[in-house]
């Protein structure tokens, strides 16, 4: 009996000290972001006499405001909008195109593709050699040059192999193939419906790789119309290069005194909002593709 | 009707392969036997054509430029018209006084990242697997995996204005307790410790999921035997949870372990500034910074190479070592 007792007062002190831990972790993440956020929404004295903390203190739109007289932003978000549409397509067109034939145990040169893909992986011409092709392909300032070069995804093949490996059994072609379906057909009438999950998943990696990206596109592109978001944000937010437009409305005292400040918080704020609402609904999606990546290649 | 005829394709490439392939007959046969695959997979070969041709083109491509280490690139004369020069970049970046820098501040920034992310994801999993409330663990997941999703830029943009003189937080709480506000940016010292926390706030939770499924894979039984056996929750943390991840730590482990020379130039490039260069400074942002902004292109490319070649080797070691050890490796 006291035996019992003492081992059920262990297991509340262990669960007390997990719950902690937990809650200390979840609030060490979410605090500096629900300060950017407060602090997007308050008067920049406030913010650098140190009032704000949790909530926004002598609530204003200035910053949001001020960041939309300049379309810099606005236009970047299109750019974006459309580097991520087309360069995700060409992505899984191609991760499939490559996936496929990989997945089939009795394509002649499995093996020598599959090593030609992965050496890619571990070794590559490196930062320069590459620049400098692009420029000999004439790409340079062009969006060819940010969508092409790397639109197989190694891990994203090998995670769209794993899968169409593991859930279309070899029996299944040669059961189409007897009713004289060939490759094309089966990739395209019963590969590609079976593998939706996974090609969900795919579509996923690729459009955040392509939204979170700037340094490709910071070093290949030259013309501002053409900047995306990612690479607006940086002349922003680490640059400090922010528009006149911007700071028109406020006395040279306030510029000085964390108005630039005040216009990164809302910068940072205005540009994570998409990614933030769709965040609940792809998270499963993510974890989905660790646990087929983790099968392993 | 065809698949029958696959199979009696199947018995004489058996045939053909054991078959001891001498003399020219057998060659002829060998020869045909392979025309009729190709031609039996053509269809293949074309669906494969595409992506084949963009990796040949833009990761076979710029191999082929690396020669340029070897020369004195001449934009004008192109990759293989430049004059042959040997090892004198690679001589002059080993024997330049930035040589020990780079290395050093690359061992420190990547050994010191390795050594914070490593634990972080492996406590946080193990924690969030003894969490009894499902909706709780629900909540803390989907708060921990948020960060990941912030792009590089944003990322930094945070660290900067948490760390800010002016406006950020940290220091504000300095100045509450009577401190002095600190130019956290400006002090080399603090570069290292900037990335590499910033780092883990990013990046732990989803790094945790791995081990979270691995955890959740560990067969019951052994926690009910442990637990008949008197075991705390404690002792079956490190008895059996831990065990059960082995495996999962190991190939973690090993993955990161060959990545040691390597630390990206995105993030860090755009926390550098001309103060603390002293400290983060590595090859990558040194490669881009003499490469793309200086145009010393051969120079820059012998560095990257030699610090490919570096990162390749370990690679190879590290694989091999692991075949060793635990029968899990990379290929």
């Amino acid at each position: 009996m006291r035996m019992k007792k003492k081992y059920i007062s262990e297991d509340k002190v262990f669960s007390f000290f997990v719950y902690l831990f937990l809650t200390i972790v979840m609030l060490m993440i979410a605090f500096p972001l629900l300060y950017l956020v407060s602090a997007s929404f308050s008067e920049p004295q406030a913010v650098i006499s140190g009032r704000v903390w949790l909530l926004p203190v002598d609530f204003t739109l200035k910053g949001y405001e001020a960041i939309f007289k300049d379309n810099s932003l606005i236009r970047g978000f299109g750019n974006s909008v459309f580097i991520t549409v087309v360069g995700t397509c060409l992505n899984i067109v191609v991760t499939v195109m490559m996936a496929y034939p990989l997945s089939r145990r009795k394509f002649y040169g499995r093996k020598f593709f599959t090593m030609f893909m992965m050496f890619t992986m571990f070794f590559s011409g490196g930062l320069v050699p590459t620049f400098l092709l692009i420029n000999q392909l004439s790409m340079y300032n062009s969006y060819w040059a940010i969508i092409l070069p790397g639109c197989v995804g190694v891990t994203n093949v090998i995670i769209c192999r794993t899968y169409f490996e593991s859930s279309i059994p070899e029996e299944l072609y040669e059961a189409a193939s007897l009713d004289g379906c060939d490759d094309f057909g089966f990739l395209l009438r019963i590969a590609l419906p079976l593998a939706k999950p996974v090609l969900a998943v795919l579509v996923l990696y690729y459009a955040v790789g392509h939204w979170n990206s700037y340094f490709k596109e910071m070093i290949y592109l030259e013309d501002k119309i053409k900047y995306p978001l990612q690479v607006v944000l940086r002349q922003i937010i680490i640059m400090s290069q922010i528009a006149d437009e911007m700071m028109l409305d406020f006395s040279t005292a306030e510029r000085v005194q964390g108005m630039a400040d005040l216009l990164k918080y809302s910068t940072i704020v205005v540009s994570s909002l998409p990614m933030l609402m769709l965040y609940p609904f792809i998270q499963k999606y993510f974890v989905k593709g660790v646990m087929i990546g983790s099968v392993k290649g | 009707m065809k698949g029958n005829m696959f199979k009696t394709a199947g018995s004489t490439e058996a045939a053909v392969f054991t078959a001891p392939a001498a003399g020219p007959a057998a060659k002829k046969s060998r020869m045909q036997e392979v025309l009729r695959k190709l031609k039996k997979n053509w269809q293949l070969y074309v669906i494969i054509a595409l992506p084949v041709l963009i990796l040949l083109v833009f990761s076979y491509g710029p191999m082929y430029g690396l020669q340029i280490a070897f020369k004195d690139f001449v934009p004008t004369r192109g990759f293989s018209g430049s004059k042959w020069v040997g090892l004198k970049h690679f001589k002059a970046f080993v024997t330049s006084y930035q040589f020990g820098r780079l290395i050093k501040n690359t061992m420190i920034i990547s050994l010191y990242s390795l050594i914070a992310n490593f634990p972080a994801a492996i406590i946080l999993a193990v924690a969030v697997n003894e969490c009894r409330s499902k909706w709780y663990k629900k909540t803390v997941q989907m708060i921990t995996y948020a960060p990941h999703f912030i792009s590089t830029v944003v990322m930094a943009g945070i660290v900067l204005m948490v760390l800010s003189p002016y406006s950020g937080i940290i220091n504000n709480i300095i100045e509450m307790f009577g401190g002095e506000r600190i130019d956290f940016m400006a002090k080399p010292q603090f570069f290292k410790h900037i990335y590499v926390w910033s780092g883990v706030w990013q990046s732990m939770g989803f790094n945790s999921i791995i081990y979270i499924s691995a955890l959740a894979g560990i067969d019951p039984t052994l926690h009910e035997a442990a637990v008949v056996d008197g075991a705390t929750r404690w002792q079956r943390i490190i008895h059996v949870d831990i065990p059960g991840i082995m495996p999962t730590i190991i190939t973690m482990l090993i993955m990161n372990c060959g990545r040691i020379m390597t630390v990206g130039h995105e993030k860090i490039l755009l926390l550098q500034n001309a103060v603390n260069m002293s400290t983060s400074d590595v090859i990558s942002t040194y490669v881009y910074r003499v490469g793309l902004e200086n145009a010393q292109y051969s120079f820059s490319t012998a560095v990257g190479l030699f610090n490919a070649v570096i990162n390749c080797t370990l690679l190879l070691i590290v694989n091999k070592i692991a075949k060793h050890v635990s029968e899990t490796s990379l290929w």
